[in-house]
């Protein structure tokens, strides 16, 4: 614990190291990926901007499974016998009572509830109730989180998964990964602070923007870095063919000289701040394609994530990764894996969408485990939104399609202090309405900057005249959920 | 000019030597503008200032009636005693040691420092006397100051610099050298590199006007209309596609062409903008006045089926009004979209009159979905004509013979009505509202037209305090990285004051008594003695002014992505130089629109162009909005998401990645390396054309043994051909057939390496 708060302090430290920078030498943007050992000097409390923690953090580190396109909370953790007795009966108008429609469903003659094709059973201590779909998030079940509670503002896919990411649903606000980035640092010389893998599965896809990992008006140091695990891992990363790292070594040296030549004429930091960041890329060079080479993996490792994890830009391939990148240090790991939306053909779809993730999901829950990681990363489970208990179009005995619905659905967390193996907060019979425990997409985002020993009130960045947070202006941390 | 007397005070810090930082020099004469404001903004306002729905205890501290007034919770006290410390709560609740009464409340996160504490209270000894904000008065012609050194100064710009250098005891940098000076004008008007024949030309010109005539040369140059569109394309977040979930093609890339012809003939100021805001209102309107208007309907526009149509169209509408607000006014008008403004005095009700004048135009949230040509600009549009592009439109550089659309502004016939928008929702209608501006900037005149076309007649007020200051302020930023105002997309409360008030207000007046005439700002800024000085940083200037806040140096500065571009295909001879037309797809990692599209639209798979489309300038390069073109982004680009005034300007890994690896660069730096090897020189000759060409200067002799060392190295280490070969496989330029390939190779690694040094994308 002590050498916890010390490492936080010295991130923090940093911080403000760079928050001076900004200030000061606006251009000379070193960011994250500055030599930690810069900043072991010596740390003064009350100098401390405003977010430095006055509690020691639970998690290190972050890796964010998101499920794009909002998958259907009625066929994965929210289990609703009532929905396949009133199968076909109209959606009562006491329950919708007045929430919005988006312009799919608005003009629908009629609104009939459907149950889960999927039967649901009871799973581990907790005894949550987990769809047929995920044999092996239930394997793990006592090791999560299970939140029936969610809910949200947006209910088309852009603005919410906007709204998840910054806590706004328009406008070009900083990332949780970034925000992240920017309060705590990197505990990786060699590696980005906030990183991102990209998957899809087969069901009905929506896009990814490049806006959701945005730095915003925060430095670009902190945006997060596309990653993936085929040939070139990183943007650029790749030296050209026929160029060995012996004489890229040399050419940086060369470089460095004639950098130099101009640094005695001019004398301006900003040069030998470029020849620092040649350096850094260098020794990127090495380290990513080190950490993002799987082909080491051991057969159990393998046999854990399944066989797809072998195939570069899969799910499973991503989650693997995304251990690797967590366990050398990225403090924040985005997945996206896209194809959630089923507003049609919701069984096979879904089906196949849940085949996809749900072996790599557990396994990164056990493998987190087994290497005494779980504790200090937290991990989360989950989508923009949830879906409508009733038809989008023509329904039938084994297929349907459901809307989009912001007011209830479920998303899952584990380690890094969240309290394993229970199920908190309740959704109405319909599994329309959330009837205890609500979390808003803020406090969510609150609960996660809290268990990495930042207060979201004080982690602010002042742009244009307003301190901005990830939270907006709301946001209460649940502490129910924390151990 | 009582309001700048503080400034003084302001510089005065950065030139201080001791331990004392800006904040803690305590000026003789404490100004509200220049010191008590900015604290009183920052750590009170929000709770005691224009907001009346958030007031605490009903005190107003913006306002000095309202802070002299006895308090409403406490008659027999008062906020504000002037002269009397002791006798005023603000004084009294900001030193207090009680937690219960100390101001601002521990709640808020936020805490005075004992230096801004003794601020206020010497502030208020001195009888705590109100000014009204800066940017809110409108700017008056100040006399050109004297100065010692009479013979420093170019033209008046120098005096108003050389004044503040004199009183803080600064000497200004000798001029540049002639090859640096060069290179940075050159970038600054054209955004290319000189070339050797211009570089040469000038070198020889001995004649004492030889400066002037090649800043005339550059001003009529066509780049020039590119360089200065670039800006605007951040302003008015130009992009190829309609941005939010699918993200598909638009071609409102005519619109483009029409603001670099705009530039190139040098329209001036108030039409250019008047065109943009209102050219579909003008009497006998043209279709050039149209197609300006395209400016306002640059912003994303949804595809997404399902959303609620009102909803995205009150987005557009919030879209314009934030972009005219930061844009033209350079304030945060958007702060008042879903309450009053916390800082600033805009009313939310402010914020819907002027949201009304946009609130007009004859379009919906959701037209249509992803599908073809015909979603490609959405209503109201205009089509491009073979006749228009024969007349009215032939700067519009149209390739093909296709229909061709373009997304333009038009009003309704009948009016729609507009409401406060309560918390900023789309459909909680609040009362109803009339267009019209903020008051404190300037009441809206019965002599305006309440319409788009009467905005803008408003905007070109002289008594506007702000459009010209604004304006004269981003063109000093492109120039010098840094405006007078530091956050030119802020001249409010929270904004930084400007550096030197008395020269933006000479600047904003002079541009306004001159016809809003654009180049002639821009060359009276680079004639200045100020902007030709040399670039070098000595030690103490490094340490008293960093930031180069006082002008006593060129601020070296890395030039923008779509430069970093423009450099490296100019000087390897490989940029193609046309103007306009359909925006092009170069070389781009693999896989990236893909991995990240939803499948639907003709942009879901990123189709490389060949050819001379390969080839052309960073400016023309496809933005697909949700996957930006990357070596752009990681060059701090715009997104275009929304209307940007500033780029950050961040010297990052990934940059050096790009700079290293990006086949345009290894391409390049091939196609140099066979053009010099097809020349019959010697080695040493080539290498000095390679730096002249791509540095823009003469190599040292350091500079050019070092080179030749690393050419005669590398020829060692491409001993083998197919190792050379495989270094030459990069790029879709032809290799000369005769060309011996070992000695391109050792010739092409030394150009990666010239164009990797810092100096090559700075301007020094």
């Amino acid at each position: 614990m002590e050498k916890d708060f010390l490492e936080h302090g010295l991130n923090s430290n940093r911080r403000r190291f760079l928050s001076r920078l900004s200030l000061g030498l606006g251009s000379v943007a070193l960011g994250s990926l500055l030599i930690p050992d810069l900043f072991t000097g010596g740390m003064d409390e009350s100098s401390l901007p405003p977010g430095i923690p006055d509690f020691a953090p639970k998690a290190k580190r972050v890796i964010y499974l998101f499920q794009n396109g909002a998958p259907s909370q009625l066929e994965s953790f929210d289990y609703k016998p009532k929905l396949r007795e009133m199968m076909g009966q109209e959606l009562p108008a006491s329950i919708r009572s007045g929430q919005r429609l988006t312009g799919m469903t608005a003009n629908q003659a009629s609104f009939p509830l459907v149950g889960s094709y999927f039967d649901f059973k009871q799973y581990g201590d907790s005894r949550a109730w987990i769809s047929d779909l995920f044999p092996y998030t239930a394997k793990v079940v006592d090791d999560i989180c299970i939140i029936k509670s969610m809910h949200t503002e947006a209910i088309n896919h852009d603005p919410a998964l906007t709204f998840f990411q910054t806590g706004a649903q328009q406008g070009n606000r900083p990332s949780m990964g970034a925000w992240l980035s920017y309060g705590l640092g990197s505990e990786n010389k060699n590696l980005p602070a906030f990183t991102v893998l990209l998957s899809r599965g087969k069901g009905n896809g929506q896009g990814v923007y490049s806006k959701l990992w945005t730095n915003g008006f925060l430095d670009s140091t902190h945006q997060g870095v596309q990653f993936s695990s085929g040939e070139d891992p990183v943007l650029y990363l790749k030296d050209p063919a026929g160029l060995n790292r012996f004489e890229r070594r040399k050419m940086l040296d060369q470089l460095a000289e004639l950098n130099n030549i101009s640094y005695q004429e001019f004398g301006d930091p900003e040069i030998s701040a470029k020849v620092q960041q040649y350096e850094m890329a260098y020794r990127m060079q090495t380290a990513v394609p080190e950490t993002t080479d799987l082909s080491k993996e051991p057969d159990d490792i393998i046999k854990l994530y399944g066989p797809d994890c072998l195939v570069p830009g899969t799910f499973a391939a991503n989650c693997l990764l995304a251990r690797k990148l967590s366990e050398d240090g990225v403090r924040f790991v985005q997945l996206y894996h896209q194809g959630w939306d089923q507003h049609g053909n919701l069984p096979s779809e879904m089906a196949g969408q849940a085949k996809d993730v749900d072996q790599a999901s557990a396994a990164l829950i056990t493998d987190l485990k087994q290497r005494g990681l779980l504790d200090e990363t937290l991990v989360i489970w989950g989508g923009e939104f949830g879906r409508t208990n009733y038809s989008q179009g023509a329904m039938t005995k084994d297929n349907y399609g459901r809307d989009h619905h912001p007011r209830c659905f479920s998303i899952w967390m584990a380690g890094g202090g969240v309290k394993p193996g229970i199920v908190y907060g309740e959704s109405d019979e319909f599994g329309y309405n959330v009837i205890s425990n609500p979390v808003h997409v803020h406090d969510f985002q609150a609960t996660v900057l809290h268990q990495l020993g930042l207060n979201h009130e004080k982690l602010t960045f002042k742009h244009l005249g307003r301190r901005y947070r990830l939270t907006d202006v709301a946001g209460k941390v649940v502490n129910d959920i924390l151990i | 000019m009582l309001a700048f007397v503080g400034i003084v005070y302001a510089i005065q810090a950065c030139n201080s030597s001791g331990n004392e930082s800006v904040e803690d020099q305590m000026p003789d004469t404490v100004s509200y503008n220049f010191h008590v404001r900015p604290i009183l903004s920052d750590k009170c306002f929000a709770c005691h200032g224009p907001d009346a729905n958030k007031r605490e205890a009903g005190l107003r501290l913006d306002i000095a009636e309202a802070a002299y007034k006895a308090l409403k919770e406490n008659p027999s006290a008062h906020a504000l005693v002037p002269f009397k410390p002791g006798a005023s709560e603000v004084f009294l609740r900001i030193s207090s040691t009680d937690s219960a009464l100390i101001m601002p409340p521990k709640s808020s996160h936020l805490k005075l420092t004992t230096h801004e504490i003794a601020v206020i209270e010497k502030w208020i000894k001195q009888g705590a006397k109100y000014e009204r904000h800066w940017a809110f008065t409108p700017p008056k012609m100040p006399k050109i100051p004297t100065v010692k050194t009479e013979d420093w100064a170019k033209n008046e710009l120098d005096y108003f610099v050389l004044q503040k250098l004199e009183q803080q005891g600064v000497k200004p940098n000798p001029e540049a050298d002639k090859e640096r000076i060069l290179k940075r004008l050159s970038l600054d008007l054209t955004g290319l590199p000189p070339g050797i024949e211009l570089m040469d030309k000038y070198l020889a010109d001995g004649s004492s006007n030889a400066y002037e005539k090649v800043v005339e040369s550059l001003l009529k140059s066509p780049a020039y209309g590119e360089k200065m569109a670039l800006h605007w394309m951040d302003v008015s977040r130009y992009a190829d596609s309609h941005g939010y979930q699918d993200d598909n093609y638009r071609s409102q890339w005519p619109w483009r062409d029409w603001v670099i012809h705009a530039f190139n003939q040098n329209m001036s100021y108030d039409q250019f903008i008047t065109w943009q805001l209102a050219g579909d209102l003008m009497p006998n309107g043209t279709k050039e006045q149209l197609l300006a208007t395209g400016f306002n309907r640059n912003h994303k526009i949804t595809e997404e089926g399902g959303v609620i149509d009102e909803e995205y169209r009150v987005e557009y509408v919030t879209d314009r009004t934030n972009a005219f607000g930061k844009a033209l006014l350079g304030v945060t008008l958007e702060c008042a979209h879903c309450h009053d403004h916390k800082y600033d005095p805009f009313s939310q009700k402010e914020y819907y009159e002027v949201f009304a004048f946009f609130n007009n135009v004859k379009e919906v949230g959701l037209e249509s979905s992803v599908g073809g040509p015909e979603t490609y600009a959405k209503k109201p549009l205009m089509e491009i004509s073979n006749e228009d592009l024969k007349k009215v439109l032939s700067f519009v550089n149209k390739q093909d013979t296709n229909k061709l659309i373009v997304s333009v502004m038009g009003e309704r016939d009948t009016l729609r009505k507009t409401y406060i928008l309560n918390r900023g929702v789309y459909d909680n209608h609040g009362t109803e509202v009339a267009a019209g501006t903020p008051e404190s900037i300037l009441p809206f005149g019965k002599q305006y037209a309440k319409n788009r076309l009467g905005l803008s007649k408003w905007l070109f007020d002289k008594q506007n305090p702000l459009t010209s200051r604004v304006f004269v302020n981003q063109v000093w930023q492109q120039v010098f990285g840094r405006g007078l105002v530091k956050t030119s997309g802020d001249f409010g409360m929270q904004g930084e004051l400007p550096s030197h008030p008395e020269l933006l207000d000479w600047l904003a007046v002079d541009f306004m008594n001159h016809g809003w005439n654009i180049k002639r700002l821009v060359k009276q800024i680079v004639s200045s003695a100020t902007y030709r000085q040399s670039a070098v940083l000595s030690a103490e200037k490094l340490k008293t002014d960093p930031e180069n806040i006082l002008l006593s140096r060129s601020s070296r500065h890395r030039i923008p992505a779509e430069s970093v571009r423009d450099v490296v295909l100019a000087s390897s001879g490989l940029l193609v130089k046309t103007i306009g037309g359909p925006s092009v797809k170069p070389y781009q990692p693999e896989g990236l629109w893909e991995a990240a599209t939803s499948g639907r639209g003709i942009l879901a798979k990123y189709t490389q162009d060949h050819g001379g489309s390969l080839y052309r300038r960073g400016m023309y390069t496809f933005i697909k909005r949700t996957v930006p073109p990357p070596s752009m982004s990681i060059f701090d680009a715009s997104n275009r998401d929304q209307c940007e005034v500033q780029r950050l300007n961040t010297n990052t890994p990934l940059q050096a990645l790009v700079m290293m690896n990006d086949p345009t660069v290894l391409e390049a730096s091939r196609v140099l390396a066979a053009r010099l090897l097809q020349e019959k020189t010697a080695v040493p000759a080539k290498l000095i054309k390679a730096f002249r060409m791509i540095v823009c200067r003469n190599p040292n002799e350091k500079e050019i043994k070092l080179l030749s060392a690393y050419y005669a190295d590398q020829l060692k280490v491409f001993e083998k051909k197919t190792q050379a070969e495989k270094v030459l496989a990069v790029g879709e330029y032809p290799i000369p057939g005769e060309i011996n390939k070992r000695n391109l190779a050792a010739m092409m690694q030394v150009m990666t390496t010239i164009y990797n040094l810092e100096e090559t994308i700075t301007k020094t």
